[in-house]
């Protein structure tokens, strides 16, 4: 499809124009952090940050939410009966994602819209969300989305992608839904040549300052039982504390757990994020905990992204490079390191 | 499309205290809407989620064969916070069912095969559906020679007291009831461990499956006499037990290697296992 071209004095006004019609969610400064949040004006969007602090997957998995709501109080004719709570299903936009994070989305649909079973939430979610990406014209040290199947530039899970041309974003327009967003709004304008040519060269720019590089090859050809029993598990988690800060910040950490809470006799259901650091997420109501030593925990948390996941979906490695778990790990476990140990594993 | 997480709700019809420490209990259920009810067709050896509104959910297998129409029953241990409360509920209280869930023995894969199976203390409530099954006039014919070892602690500690003596008597179900020990003097069944009695019993391994089901220190010990008996690990059956939340394969817990065990489990062959991380 044809690109189109925003003048970036315009971009104000495009987004207001978009919070006429949509909920908007685009990064925005927090004091010390950044992170992705539903605006209210255009003017708390920040599209100089490299990226978020915390990755959007909060947009789609909400990090606690009710799910079902009940009364318990033995006079109504519906006491203990869980009904679903009613949630905001009106179009939503994110703005300016990155294309790391724009990715886990669509492995993470690989986990909640499945054939057997599709999680309700999450696939309205998608449904009713179009996503306007932002490329990566200054990637950081940590980035290596190159090495795991996306890019500073890559468009996988977008409707949208907007190309920093100095000025001006050239907007590349990725899917249908896309197209209806543009035309929607009246972008009607395409760049010149000389303009595409520039882009092409930031592009390309862009692309070799990524020198971080992970190997991938031969996750998928070693044996997951010789994976999960070699030596250098010992050493990986050597320095873990099990903070559990990693799966906080992943766009692929998905897990989640189920809670009951009670007010009175009003209740509900509710999903919170879980990590599988924690020794409660597999401990038994015997006793019995498969996964009782943190060796266990940090070693599930990699063979989970490098293995199981690769060899469950055949869609590659549940990670997308966006080096926030390098970046906020405290004891500085790196998963570039990781992906070398298990990668280039000999048994 | 249904929401897989919202639990039917279901009345608690009778309750049944099935051993002298009081902690197994049988609940049966019933549909509060019978739609709901002939939606939920299960296989034995399937598990569902019970749902408690203001404590939660637990994992629990169908002690219920699908041949027994109108109802659901299910035996519960009292271990945690849902299941001490599901204890203290009487008939008529309302609460949920979410399910069926997960696999089921190979039932087709078995037909025309002998039957095998070992259980020993409260895991043996998917057993108990899988032999009301076999045990189906619809089902009887299918299935070659019947064997069934089961144990527990005493004699007090067997679910389903009055079941067992029914079988025993039958003619088409060959029944070994064991107790680790017991005073009392007119036992007179077995006294021994569930591997002991099944390597006197020693059930032959031609053209037959075992399923097997109990503490992991009985599967422990049971394991090399099935291999010793000459059963294939492809043939030897087993049920796992994992903490669960969601039971649909997406809330990330029970995985052993890429295996989820609430969707590619609850059963697996000794051969599967063999695959994977041993981690469980």
């Amino acid at each position: 499809m044809v690109d189109r071209l925003i003048k970036k004095t315009e971009v104000a006004d495009l987004v207001n124009r978009l919070l006429e019609k949509y909920r908007v969610y685009a990064p925005v400064r927090q004091q010390d952090m950044a992170n992705f949040q539903e605006i209210s004006t255009a003017d708390q969007v920040d599209l100089s940050l490299a990226n978020t602090t915390l990755s959007p997957k909060s947009i789609m998995l909400p990090h606690s939410e009710s799910m079902f709501e009940f009364t318990l109080d033995k006079t109504a004719n519906q006491a203990g009966i869980l009904r679903e709570v009613e949630t905001d299903h009106t179009p939503r936009v994110i703005f300016g994602i990155r294309p790391c994070d724009a990715k886990a989305f669509q492995l993470l649909d690989l986990n909640f819209d499945t054939p057997a079973y599709k999680d309700p939430w999450w696939v309205k979610r998608r449904q009713i969300t179009t996503i306007v990406g932002l490329g990566c014209n200054a990637p950081c040290a940590t980035c290596f989305c190159t090495s795991v199947g996306s890019g500073p530039f890559a468009t996988e899970g977008m409707d949208l992608l907007l190309i920093d041309g100095e000025d001006e974003f050239i907007i590349q327009v990725i899917t249908a839904k896309g197209h209806e967003l543009l035309n929607d709004l009246g972008i009607q304008a395409e760049p010149s040549r000389e303009k595409k040519d520039m882009v092409t060269a930031l592009q390309e720019s862009s692309l070799q300052s990524i020198k971080s590089v992970v190997p991938t090859d031969s996750l998928k050809h070693h044996e997951a039982t010789a994976l999960f029993s070699a030596d250098f598990w010992e050493e990986v988690q050597f320095a873990c504390i099990n903070c559990g800060v990693c799966t906080f910040v992943c766009p692929t950490c998905w897990c989640f757990d189920i809670q009951d809470e009670v007010s009175k006799s009003n209740g509900i259901r509710l999903r919170n994020w879980d990590s599988c650091m924690f020794p409660l997420f597999t401990l038994h109501g015997s006793g019995h905990n498969p996964r009782s030593q943190k060796l266990q925990r940090l070693r599930q948390r990699f063979m989970h992204k490098l293995k199981y996941f690769v060899d469950k979906y055949d869609s590659g490695v549940a990670c997308v490079g966006c080096g926030r778990c390098v970046q906020q790990c405290p004891v500085n476990i790196d998963i570039r390191q990781v992906f070398l140990l298990m990668n280039d594993f000999k048994v | 499309m249904l929401n897989p997480y919202l639990p039917y709700p279901v009345k608690i019809d009778s309750v049944i205290t099935e051993t002298e420490d009081r902690n197994l209990k049988t609940f049966k259920l019933v549909f509060l809407n019978s739609a709901d009810g002939k939606r939920f067709v299960h296989q034995a050896g399937q598990f569902a989620e019970l749902s408690i509104a203001g404590k939660g959910e637990i994992p629990i297998g169908i002690a219920s064969s699908p041949t027994e129409q109108g109802h659901l029953l299910f035996t519960v241990n009292r271990v945690g916070v849902v299941t001490t409360a599901l204890h203290q509920m009487m008939a008529g209280d309302v609460i949920g069912v979410r399910g069926p869930l997960g696999n089921w023995y190979p039932w087709e894969q078995m037909e025309g095969k002998n039957v095998v199976i070992i259980g020993g203390g409260f895991a043996f409530t998917t057993l108990r559906a899988s032999i009301v099954y076999l045990l189906h006039s619809d089902n009887r014919g299918r299935f070659g020679d019947i064997t069934v070892i089961y144990g527990a602690r005493t004699p007090g500690m067997l679910l389903y007291k009055d079941e067992l003596k029914t079988w025993d008597k039958r003619s088409d179900i060959q029944m070994h009831i064991t107790v680790d020990a017991t005073d009392q003097p007119d036992w007179k069944y077995n006294v021994g461990f569930v591997p002991t009695v099944t390597q006197e019993k020693a059930p032959s391994a031609k053209d037959a499956y075992a399923i097997v089901c109990g503490p992991p220190i009985m599967i422990k010990f049971t394991l090399p006499i099935l291999r010793e008996l000459g059963f294939p690990d492809e043939r030897i059956i087993m049920s796992l037990e994992m903490r669960m939340k969601c039971g649909i394969g997406m809330c990330g817990r029970c995985n052993i290697g890429t295996e989820y065990v609430c969707t590619e489990g609850p059963v697996f062959t000794l051969a599967q296992l063999a695959q994977l991380p041993p981690e469980y």
